[in-house]
């Protein structure tokens, strides 16, 4: 397909008098592993809802998949919907459905599939995140933090999307998990050529994941490129957020 | 285009070698798959394959998916599935097919565990009921146990005492609650005019009206109406606030920080309803006489002046008094139900949804049966 998979132009965010962005432009091709890093309230989190048609900016376009999400139809949108699986900060799950069928749920919505398969699928999602059959049954009250997480990446998964949204993924996950979460993206992303947006403070993730790392910073985009090139970028933010201590621990691991 | 091609699976029988080639084709995309033709479609192909082996004997069965433009998790399961969870012999795969089957087989057979059938549930729904009922009256009364205290230690320090949420709650509870009990309360006081003044009428009792009009309202519609109005309106907002101060975990922080639930949280709302239900009380009750002299005025044409004249001669001093001390009642009752039940809520939106009802139909009943007793205990006086 060609053309990008997710296009901001111009975009500018005004929440009353503050201003949040300023002619913002952001590209993402397909196949792309891009990664949002800024300081907080630099609107990370916003571009990201911004690309989910969960908030508008006051002026500029936004396209996904080449649709322009402010003119969409309805109809349009609900096909949008079913090309992108989106993994909450805190996971979002229902918390009045089991873990089971919060994965089933974007199955069930389809209306079509036969039960025997959703059940097989939702096992094979939940097997993917490395949860057992036995927490499938679980209510999400009933998980740890990172039982959450897992389980609303499965429901993220679950209809095979070829964009994914991750707020936060690795957050509140212990190291070994977050280590498993990154394998999981990285085989994710060959197998089903997943094109991924995340936003993330994790180093280790953010090095060892993204293709490219868009740098939020003085209500733009100051630099979107591969992580060496953003690393000799001069800036301040970049040089406080990658050359410090722990910027160059994570650079070190990554070099050996 | 490619990429909008249906999925598809087809059985080609050669007679020469008598062997059966399925052949699949399409995008097995899930959004492809589950459209109604589609997968019915594909499961009556299914059921064909099903029956193939038991038909065909020991006829060879290849799969050819090497057609396939597309293939996810859930067009590849589909087959899995078909193929009874394991390889089939003769397979042809596309270059990018395979790994899809290697994570499926790796997956094994994963199954939900089945949960234990329970006997005698109707029984055991049946004492959970009644345990549930007797924890929620044990909370209840330490609740109270616990107000006490609180006020024992405001009493000793009033200094130091949350006289901001106090002012805050009655703000909240009291004063932004006079629109809609003056607005209930003229209404029921023009219906309750108008339905006496037609019965009275008919035996020549007209004067009467005042007695039967102020007994009810001041004694027992006003406070009533009153405390329906909170319950619904300021019993359901603690209710909720409390319980998403536990969804977001403020409840644990404020113990945490030493600022104990009972003296922050419930006496400010119990000392704020106790002082605002009265003052609403008496608001209410004025209300309602004026919409009752405005009925009379119109349907006997009885005057103003004439029904606040004769209002003091038909209702006794005490009755008012008792009409205030419901109104302390039944204040306290519903700030102690709507925390009760706020403080018992668990971090997740359906508990949320079940306490906050639950709230508001039991302060309701606890204030019927206040008043129940009010009226027992208070039947000798104030006639």
């Amino acid at each position: 397909m060609a053309g990008p998979i997710i296009e901001l132009q111009n975009i500018c965010m005004r929440f009353e008098r503050n201003v949040i962005h300023q002619d913002l432009n952001l590209r993402v091709d397909q196949g792309e592993i891009v990664s949002l890093v800024g300081g907080s309230g630099s609107g990370k989190t916003t571009v990201l809802r911004q690309m989910l048609g969960l908030q508008r900016p006051t002026s500029g376009t936004v396209r996904v998949f080449g649709e322009d999400i402010a003119h969409a139809s309805a109809q349009q949108m609900q096909a949008l919907r079913q090309r992108w699986g989106v993994l909450f900060q805190q996971g979002a799950l229902f918390s009045a459905l089991t873990a089971f069928e919060n994965v089933a749920q974007p199955l069930r919505e389809l209306r079509y599939l036969p039960e025997d398969l959703i059940r097989d699928t939702v096992l094979l999602k939940l097997g993917m995140v490395e949860l057992s059959p036995q927490d499938a049954l679980k209510m999400p009250a009933d998980l740890s933090g990172g039982m959450v997480k897992r389980v609303a990446l499965a429901r993220a998964l679950a209809l095979e999307p070829e964009l994914l949204f991750l707020d936060e993924p690795t957050a509140g996950l212990d190291p070994d998990m977050s280590e498993t979460f990154v394998t999981l993206i990285r085989s994710l992303h060959q197998e089903l050529k997943l094109t991924v947006v995340m936003v993330t403070h994790d180093l280790d993730t953010l090095l060892a994941l993204s293709s490219t790392i868009a740098v939020l910073a003085d209500k733009r985009v100051i630099i979107n490129a591969a992580p060496a090139e953003v690393i000799a970028f001069d800036h301040p933010f970049i040089k406080d957020f990658f050359l410090g201590a722990r910027g160059r621990r994570a650079l070190e691991a990554l070099d050996q | 285009m490619p990429n909008t091609q249906n999925p598809t699976l087809t059985v080609d029988r050669t007679d020469r070698d008598s062997s059966v080639t399925l052949r699949a084709s399409g995008v097995w995309l899930v959004q492809k798959m589950a459209q109604k033709k589609v997968m019915r479609a594909l499961q009556r192909s299914a059921q064909s394959v099903k029956s193939l082996p038991a038909g065909s004997g020991s006829k060879e069965v290849h799969w050819d998916l090497s057609q396939i433009v597309r293939l996810d998790h859930i067009g590849a399961q589909f087959f899995w599935n078909l193929w009874g969870k394991t390889r089939p012999p003769g397979l042809t795969l596309a270059p990018g097919q395979e790994s899809l089957f290697e994570r499926l087989a790796q997956a094994g057979t994963p199954a939900l565990p089945v949960p234990p059938a329970q006997r005698l549930a109707a029984l055991l729904a049946l004492g959970d009921a009644l345990l549930g009922f007797f924890e929620h009256i044990h909370g209840f009364i330490g609740l109270i146990g616990q107000l006490v205290l609180d006020f024992g230690q405001f009493a000793r320090n009033p200094a130091r005492g949350p006289w901001k949420e106090v002012s805050a709650n009655i703000f909240h509870i009291g004063f932004q609650a006079l629109g809609i009990t003056a607005l209930v309360g003229f209404l029921i006081g023009v219906v309750l005019s108008y339905l006496s003044a037609q019965q009275l009428h008919t035996f020549g009792g007209d004067i009467y009206l005042v007695n039967i009009l102020g007994m009810s309202i001041i004694r027992e519609l006003g406070p009533l109406l009153a405390a329906i109005l909170v319950a619904g309106r300021s019993g359901s907002a603690i209710t909720a606030q409390l319980g998403v101060m536990r969804v977001t975990e403020e409840l644990d922080a404020m113990l945490v920080m030493g600022l104990p639930h009972g003296f922050r949280l419930v006496m400010p709302k119990v000392i704020a309803l106790a002082i605002a239900m009265p003052l609403l009380v008496i608001w209410t009750d004025a209300i309602a006489l004026i919409g009752g002299m405005t009925a009379a005025q119109l349907q006997l044409g009885m005057s103003p002046s004439y029904f606040l004249q004769s209002l003091p001669g038909a209702v006794s001093l005490p009755n008012y008094w008792i009409g205030l001390g419901k109104g302390v009642v039944f204040g306290s009752l519903i700030a102690l139900v709507s925390c009760h039940f706020g403080l018992r809520i668990k971090p997740n939106t359906e508990s949320l949804g079940h306490g906050t009802t639950t709230s508001v139909v039991s302060a309701i009943t606890v204030v019927i049966l206040a008043d129940a007793v009010f009226a027992i205990v208070f039947s000798g006086v104030g006639y």
